[in-house]
């Protein structure tokens, strides 16, 4: 074991799946000799050599379309879009391409490739470097989408994404980057994808969150009187719809976090979930905490940003229910 | 066509290679040039200095690329600009106020864009000076369209539109381009070279030899020129507005400069970048040279310059004092102008984190309650 921070994770991730497989390749914009802006893939080229790890021109729809051409025939391809913000013109690639090439060629083509990106706010750059559209992606069918809150399943999540036989996108909460450090396995494991874990047991209140709002959540958690069951998504989609049920049975009030705007959010897909499967048990309204309905704001980011407090307010009105 | 190839008025000595080649332009323009690129560099090293202290946020700077504002003296009144995000000098010199800008820097109640987008993403409404936006390349197929429009509407206004070397691989390059060139379009596309695209070198931006090569493919005029010499920068965005404002169609103008400081306040060169390079460019710089082209026609001397900079920082430094106690903006800017009309579920949001803020008691904010 070794204390890392969750930028640590996933460069050792990344190494640890090359040096097991040589059909791992690494590529995006500034990721090679700079080893990425952020340093997520600091001195990889340097172990692996260009060829397996390289810079890219700027073009999100050349990183995106050669990495399922990598995928179709046969490589691990895993790029980066340097920031989140920026994948749209690679969005067609995406959605349109890997997402659907396992359905349309009836399984006699597949697109195993992982598409790396640093989401979320929180570092005060604006909006085009902070917003959460995860939900984009989760609309689309074929496509997995994946988001750790932590070290230790930063890696574990991402050898997983890279074995997995359908496209993963991986989204790093880029405000946890050095913010959380944590102990982290040496060498090969992995983390299940699609199964969420309960960080903190709880009996009153369901919260679910992933990502960037985990520690925001775990706060509020620990602020209250009441018993919080949090829960730490860990793969958007597809859902891990038995642990969200059977908390949200026990509780009978359910609360869910993230940053992304409200309508037509993850919470919003959870609350009909909850509200379709165990409407019987409620014994409040599922609430939603979230980022709002506008474009994401420079300097008010603090302002727009959910915090534990706003979490707290949401758990008062479903206890004083 | 060879590396070197390429249009020059001022060595870099700033000996004129021809003088039949000098545009002619009066003494104002010549001061306004010089003042315009004097301004930026200034503001530049003001902005970083002040973003080492954390008084703001983030900026880019457009050191060692200041004789853009050539291109901006080039173009006329009701021209349009369509800029990446290193070319408000061209801004500066249509007339765009230092205040408004400042403004911007501290994204606070004094900004005009009312703290809504990170440094140096300015919008000057009065000089057509559009919105500047983070993804690389979008403006490109924008300035086609304006151009297209400006044909139709038969204004004879002239539009450019400014990227980098890496914006030339994104999409919207190939799409303007194009488009621009299908509709012969009164479009200019100034693209400055600057050598890196964050830490990625041009030679691994492209297979071609020189970006001016691009323009071909889309058969459209290209023009290579010096992008440290801000007479021949002017020169050939002139001829290219002139030839646009009489339906000759689009030019590509590559303009070979060099980044000299970091990408961005987020950026350290030296991690990728030879220190040999910046002192060979360094030698090229475009305010060295135009000076000694001015000097000689008796328009700079060191008392002339000594004062302008004292000028200068001075009124800099008094918009940094002026902007930077102001309150930042009302909540009501987050919900406002998403829509013309803001709809219900606004309202609704509106009023929930008004109620927030009341209960946290964090931020004073005078914003009104909406009425639902
Ligand atoms: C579509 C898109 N991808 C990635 C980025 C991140 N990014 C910001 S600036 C930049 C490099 C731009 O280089 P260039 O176009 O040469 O302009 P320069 O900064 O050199 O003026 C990159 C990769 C972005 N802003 N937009």
């Amino acid at each position: 074991m070794a204390e890392m921070t969750l930028l640590q994770a996933i460069n050792d991730g990344l190494k640890t799946e090359m040096r097991r497989d040589p059909n791992v390749v690494v590529f995006g914009e500034d990721v090679g000799f700079l080893g990425g802006v952020f340093r997520t893939t600091e001195g990889i080229q340097k172990e692996f050599g260009e060829e397996r790890c390289f810079d890219t021109p700027l073009s999100e729809v050349a990183i995106c379309g050669t990495a399922v051409g990598m995928a179709v025939y046969g490589m691990r391809p895993v790029a980066e879009i340097q920031f989140l913000d920026f994948i749209y013109p690679g969005f067609d690639q995406i959605v349109s391409e890997a997402a659907k090439m396992r359905y349309r060629s009836a399984g006699q083509f597949t697109c195993p490739l992982v598409i790396r990106s640093p989401y979320g706010g929180g570092i005060k750059v604006g909006h085009y470097h902070s917003q959460s559209t995860e939900t984009y992606f989760a609309h689309t069918p074929g496509l997995k989408v994946v988001i750790p809150s932590n070290p230790k399943d930063a890696k574990g999540l991402l050898i997983s994404a890279i074995r997995d036989p359908d496209p993963v996108l991986f989204l790093e909460p880029k405000r946890l980057y050095r913010a959380v450090k944590g102990e982290v396995p040496e060498g090969d494991y992995t983390t299940p994808l699609g199964q969420a874990e309960i960080v903190h047991p709880g009996q009153d209140v369901t919260l679910i969150a992933y990502g960037a709002m985990m520690p925001i959540a775990l706060e509020a958690a620990r602020n209250v009187e009441a018993s919080i069951e949090v829960i730490d998504l860990k793969t958007i989609m597809p859902l891990d719809i038995k642990t969200i049920l059977d908390s949200a049975k026990k509780t009978g009030r359910v609360i869910t976090v993230h940053e992304a705007v409200r309508t037509c959010g993850m919470g919003a897909e959870i609350s009909a979930l909850v509200a379709e499967h165990a409407m019987e048990y409620m014994k409040a309204p599922i609430l939603r905490v979230t980022g709002f309905d506008t474009p994401f704001p420079y300097t008010l980011e603090h302002v727009y940003l959910p915090d534990a407090k706003r979490i707290v307010m949401a758990i008062e009105k479903v206890m004083g229910y | 066509m060879m590396q070197e190839d390429m249009i020059q008025i001022l060595k870099p000595n700033g000996e004129l290679v021809d003088s039949a080649l000098e545009p002619k332009l009066s003494k104002e323009e010549l001061q306004k040039l010089y003042h315009s690129m004097v301004m930026v560099r200034l503001l530049d090293e003001r902005m970083l200095m002040l973003q080492r202290q954390g008084r703001i946020g983030f900026c880019v700077t457009c050191l060692g690329q200041e004789a853009l504002a050539g291109s901006g003296l080039a173009l006329q009144k009701n021209d349009w600009v369509f800029p990446a995000y290193r070319e408000y000098v061209v801004a500066l010199i249509r007339g765009m106020p230092l205040l408004d800008m400042m403004g911007q820097y501290f994204g606070n109640e004094l900004d005009p864009l009312q703290g809504r987008q990170m440094p140096n993403h300015f919008s000057h409404k009065e000089t057509n000076f559009v919105s500047i936006s983070s993804p690389i390349g979008t403006q490109l197929g924008h300035a086609a369209g304006a151009a297209i429009a400006s044909k139709i509407k038969k204004d004879k206004n002239v539009v450019i539109t400014y990227c980098g070397d890496g914006g030339t691989s994104s999409t919207d390059f190939h799409a303007g381009l194009n488009m621009a060139a299908i509709h012969q379009a009164p479009c200019i596309f100034f693209c400055s070279n600057n050598q890196y695209a964050i830490s990625v070198p041009v030679e691994k931006q492209t297979g071609v030899k020189v970006l001016v090569d691009k323009a071909k493919a889309y058969g459209m005029r290209g023009v290579r020129v010096d992008g440290n010499d801000v007479l021949a920068v002017y020169q050939v965005v002139k001829e290219a507005a002139d030839r646009a404002r009489e339906g000759k169609g689009p030019t590509f103008i590559e303009s070979v400069t060099f980044r000299m400081g970091p990408h961005s306040s987020s950026d350290d060169p030296t991690k990728y970048c030879p220190k040999e390079k910046f002192e060979a460019w360094a030698k090229k710089d475009p305010i060295q040279r135009f000076q000694v082209y001015l000097e000689k026609k008796g328009l700079w001397n060191e008392d002339f310059d000594k004062k302008l900079k004292e000028t200068l920082k001075q009124e800099i430094l008094e918009a940094v004092e002026k902007v930077s106690k102001a309150a930042p903006p009302k909540i009501s800017t987050i919900f406002e102008g998403v829509y013309q009309d803001m709809p219900y579920h606004l309202k609704i949001q509106h009023n929930e984190l008004l109620e927030e803020a009341k209960h946290k008691g964090e931020f004073i904010d005078t914003s009104e309650k909406f009425p639902l």
